[in-house]
């Protein structure tokens, strides 16, 4: 009776109060988390493990064991190669989009005339970004023939690679680079939010510790690896996160996937494929956030 | 003192960096705008003008034709229409369940919250394809534990209708609620403990606390949130193209734009010129978006600033 009386909204600590209120306030989030999160994700698992037949009466699941994933990595023949790419796209990405956007956010917050139109200019692309308008672009033949009236690579690299072979950078450097001066829009129209996220950041950093460091002497160069550098670091932990996050969103692979769950109607299938994917961005993730955790600058 | 000036370093060196950043955003702000140009520039050139090699930005033959092929194909103001309504409600139903999160879980901690909170982790880092066909067949047959049966009679079909928006929405299960409750869990933490054992001395709850002192305290995060949730359901393709399939939102009519168009745009019996097809296709994704931009024309000022307090960075 007395542990029933305890229950009573009256009786309860503040701090009782506040954990039932959390539960309340979280639980829209538990239900759907469950119905749409928790339930499919293991339903998923169980698909990739079986057979399904769709027929008059619904869906009959038979367990095959691994027989799907056996499928998707030896049979299928686009498995592996959409897999690997969109693998290598990533990892070739990512580093390219972190460092721009670092780049262009201690950039955009000095100070220059035009500063607030520059600014929106380049957040423009998380508005723009998206999966249909990038697919319907690349089709897009007037943007084809465009591009190739101004000599195959938009910006011709031609003349800077050559220079830049001639000046004795190894060649895989020359392909990384001009590679990325090729895929500058991608690049520019994957940053957005990083921009953003770097540029919160570095407005956070105390300006005192500008002066100071000024008045010792230091030049903007040193100023940006010895205060910036250390005070945004983690988050550039988190925009390499979110930059893998985002990417793996939707590409050849998301694409494959779905084709087979829902153009052949192979939901096992599907589901295996969906797994590997998704065990493969899970190593990624976990390897990237050992190698992080170990150099990231905390102020505490 | 004028040419001791004129030779400083320092002050040759802050000259060249400007020309140099200068150059550098002028180019990428370049590289961002040239494709929005570039379809206006089609947009309003005559189908004549398509194949002169006079015309290179400036059409000779203004016309506005394309703009009434494409609003005719993608059925532009129903869908306008659709899409606002759409996008509209989720986003305010997943900015109000998001918000709610991620206050519990910043400031009203109970036992287990910490791994609940490794839930919403989870849902930002496996990718929706991994889920996509479980969540499907639910809807098809939306049957909550059995719920629906005793009620209906039998499972409903829920797609093709706006409710797995509307209830993923509710939830804060929606198109990435998992970084909004991040946003918003981020930003309450940031808030003053005393701010709120000073309205709960002066008498107010638990929910009236939230309601008068921290929401109008995290306006910044809301903008945010609202935008994205706003911009990123009215582009999203991924759940719109597998849920509402035969509704006319806008981006279903724009993945079916080229499709549609080799059908209805014909000139009698002989196939349609691509090349034409194309600058009505190009038409079309300037129609779709320039809701968005003239959006942003009006907000990014406070969007920006916005972003840069919302309590993103921890």
């Amino acid at each position: 009776m007395k542990a029933l009386l305890k229950w009573k909204w009256g009786r309860r600590t503040y701090a009782q109060q506040k954990a039932a209120w959390g539960v309340i306030y979280v639980l829209p989030w538990l239900i759907g988390f469950v119905l749409f999160f928790f339930v499919p994700l293991l339903a998923s698992l169980r698909y990739s493990l079986s057979s399904i037949q769709a027929n008059a009466q619904g869906i009959s699941i038979q367990f095959t064991g691994l027989a799907n994933y056996i499928q998707a990595l030896t049979v299928n023949t686009s498995f592996n190669r959409a897999l690997i790419e969109s693998i290598t796209d990533v990892l070739v990405n990512v580093p390219l989009i972190v460092i721009f956007s670092l780049f262009l956010a201690v950039i955009l917050n000095q100070k220059f005339p035009g500063r607030a139109i520059a600014r929106s200019i380049f957040f423009l692309p998380v508005i723009l970004a998206s999966g249909v308008i990038m697919a319907l672009d690349s089709t897009s033949l007037i943007e084809a023939v465009n591009q190739s009236s101004t000599g195959g690579s938009a910006l011709g690299t031609f003349e800077i690679e050559n220079l830049m072979l001639d000046a004795g950078l190894s060649e895989w450097v020359v392909m990384y680079l001009s590679g990325a001066v090729d895929r500058i829009y991608q690049i520019v129209s994957q940053s957005g939010v990083q921009i953003l996220i770097f540029l919160a950041g570095i407005q956070t950093i105390s300006p005192q510790l500008y002066e100071a460091s000024k008045m010792e002497g230091a030049t903007g160069y040193e100023a940006f690896w010895k205060i910036t550098f250390p005070m945004v670091s983690p988050l550039i932990f988190v925009n390499v996160i979110y930059t893998i996050v985002d990417s793996f969103a939707s590409n050849a692979m998301t694409t494959l996937i779905r084709d087979t769950g829902f153009v052949k109607f192979d939901f096992g299938l599907s589901s295996a494929m969906a797994w590997v994917y998704f065990v493969a961005i899970a190593v990624i993730l976990i390897v990237v956030s050992l190698i992080f955790s170990k150099r990231v600058f905390y102020q505490d | 003192m004028m040419i001791s000036r004129l030779l400083s370093l320092e002050q040759w060196k802050s000259w060249l960096w400007s020309v140099v950043r200068f150059t550098l955003i002028t180019g990428l702000s370049f590289v961002i705008l040239f494709p929005i140009f570039q379809k206006i520039s089609t947009s309003i050139k005559d189908k004549s003008d398509l194949y002169s090699a006079v015309v290179v930005w400036i059409p000779q033959n203004f016309s506005i034709d394309n703009f009434k092929q494409a609003i005719r194909v993608m059925d532009y103001w129903a869908t306008l229409l659709n899409t606002f309504a759409l996008s509209a409600t989720t986003t305010i139903l997943t900015t109000l369940s998001c918000a709610l999160a991620g206050y519990g879980f910043a400031r009203l901690k109970f036992k287990g919250s910490n791994l609940l909170f490794a839930g919403v982790i989870l849902t930002i880092l496996v990718p929706p394809t991994t889920i996509l066909i479980p969540v499907y067949l639910n809807l098809k047959s939306f049957d909550l534990m059995g719920l629906m049966t005793l009620i209906a009679g039998k499972p409903v079909n829920l797609l093709n209708t706006y409710w797995p928006f509307i209830l993923t929405a509710i939830t804060a299960n929606s198109l990435k609620a998992g970084l909004y409750i991040f946003i918003f869990r981020q930003f309450f933490r940031g808030i003053p403990k005393e701010v709120e054992e000073a309205a709960y001395v002066d008498g107010a709850g638990i929910s009236r606390t939230f309601v008068r002192i921290m929401l109008p305290n995290a306006v910044p995060s809301i903008v945010t949130v609202l935008l994205f949730s706003f911009v990123w359901q009215w582009n999203d393709s991924f759940y719109t193209t597998t849920y509402l399939t035969s509704s006319k939102v806008m981006s279903t009519q724009l993945s079916s734009l080229p499709y549609n168009l080799a059908q209805q745009v014909s000139d009698g019996a002989s196939k349609a010129d691509p090349f034409y097809l194309s600058m009505i296709q190009d038409t079309g994704i300037l129609l779709a978006i320039l809701p968005l931009i003239i959006i942003y024309l009006f907000v990014q000022r406070y969007f920006v600033e916005s972003v840069e307090r919302t309590g993103i960075v921890g």
